[in-house]
């Protein structure tokens, strides 16, 4: 995960980079659907399950340390 | 047009001056331009299809870095675009066959384009997150119902049932603080709406996220929303209030979904 999408990147509305996590979740979720002619196919839930699935596997592995965090603290 | 390009939409505004979008760039790094309609202007860019097009796209989108530069890139034009008045964002991956085509939807949408945009006129989207720590949670139960189950006595098993109901109870505080939150928030919002809470793998964050919401605000009314979001912060010391902004109207520029 890079610098820029971690969670204080969000914090401050002064920041200009925002957070990739926030700006999928407009970008994929929100913003008018029309469905153009060459991506018909790519459009609503869709869009969301395969990029975030992509994200997140992508991801795995450096977030994993978080997990031995949470658990170890229960 | 070329065989190989395509018509990337990036939003829809009133009528602009072409050199707001000057040196501005797109997803394709290709230079960005507008489509003129009766009374709206689409902002579209040309690009290559052998990596825009429907199959390479669902490709793509599934490779983190092709993805934020292509998000961030989308994002970047559509900010740039609403430095000069309203814009309705175009969901991400909207594109067509060529100019013409994009400018027969929007001949065909004006009405539904046009109500879009005075729906969000002087107004911007904020973003407001809620994380509790009561949450980092559903592996900490699991881990505490195997215990359970092999527990050795009945001390440590009353111990184990307090930790879990204090647990629960600080849970229950955390969902009705956020709803609290959230309600506070609407009332001085023109919409409001709850995003699904985010994959704590993709913040990163171990904490639990209650609220995701996306509020529309005046223009005018953004100090008293800021004001009340660092308010009710204070007033529940379990949550933690993260919040973004301004952003383009995402969240709130919708229009019916048709088929050509």
């Amino acid at each position: 995960m890079t610098a820029e999408t971690r969670p204080t990147a969000a914090r401050s509305s002064e920041y200009n980079q925002v957070a990739l996590v926030d700006l999928l979740d407009r970008v994929l979720a929100g913003g008018v659907v029309i469905a153009g002619e060459l991506t018909l196919s790519i459009a609503d839930i869709d869009l969301v399950h395969i990029s975030l699935r992509a994200v997140i596997s992508s991801t795995s592995t450096l977030t994993s340390s978080h997990y031995e965090v949470a658990s170890g603290r229960g | 047009m070329a065989e190989h390009l395509g018509t990337w939409v990036y939003c829809v505004t009133r009528q602009l001056r072409d050199e707001r979008l000057a040196l501005l760039t797109g997803v394709d790094r290709e230079p960005v331009r507008s489509v003129k309609g009766p009374d709206l202007a689409a902002v579209v860019g040309s690009v290559d299809l052998q990596e825009f097009g429907e199959e390479p796209l669902r490709r793509n989108l599934e490779n983190l870095s092709w993805l934020d530069n292509c998000a961030r890139s989308h994002h970047r034009v559509i900010q740039a675009v609403a430095r000069s008045g309203p814009v309705v964002p175009m969901r991400l991956a909207v594109v067509f066959h060529d100019d013409a085509r994009v400018g027969t939807m929007l001949e065909e949408r004006t009405d539904d384009l046009a109500s879009a945009l005075s729906r969000i006129d002087g107004r911007a989207e904020w973003g407001v997150k809620a994380f509790s720590d009561a949450g980092a949670s559903e592996e900490g139960s699991d881990t505490a119902s195997d215990e359970l189950d092999r527990g050795p006595g009945t001390a440590y098993l009353r111990r184990r049932r307090a930790q879990l109901s204090a647990h629960e109870r600080a849970r229950n505080a955390a969902a009705m603080g956020a709803e609290a939150v959230h309600k506070a928030l609407s009332t001085i919002s023109e919409a409001a709406r709850r995003h699904p809470p985010q994959d704590e793998r993709l913040r990163g964050d171990p904490s639990w996220m209650i609220l995701n919401g996306a509020y529309l605000v005046e223009d005018n009314r953004v100090d008293q929303f800021v004001e009340t979001a660092r308010a009710l912060d204070d007033e529940h010391p379990g949550l933690r209030l993260e919040l973004t902004g301004p952003w383009p109207p995402y969240s709130f520029a919708t229009v019916e979904e048709r088929g050509f």
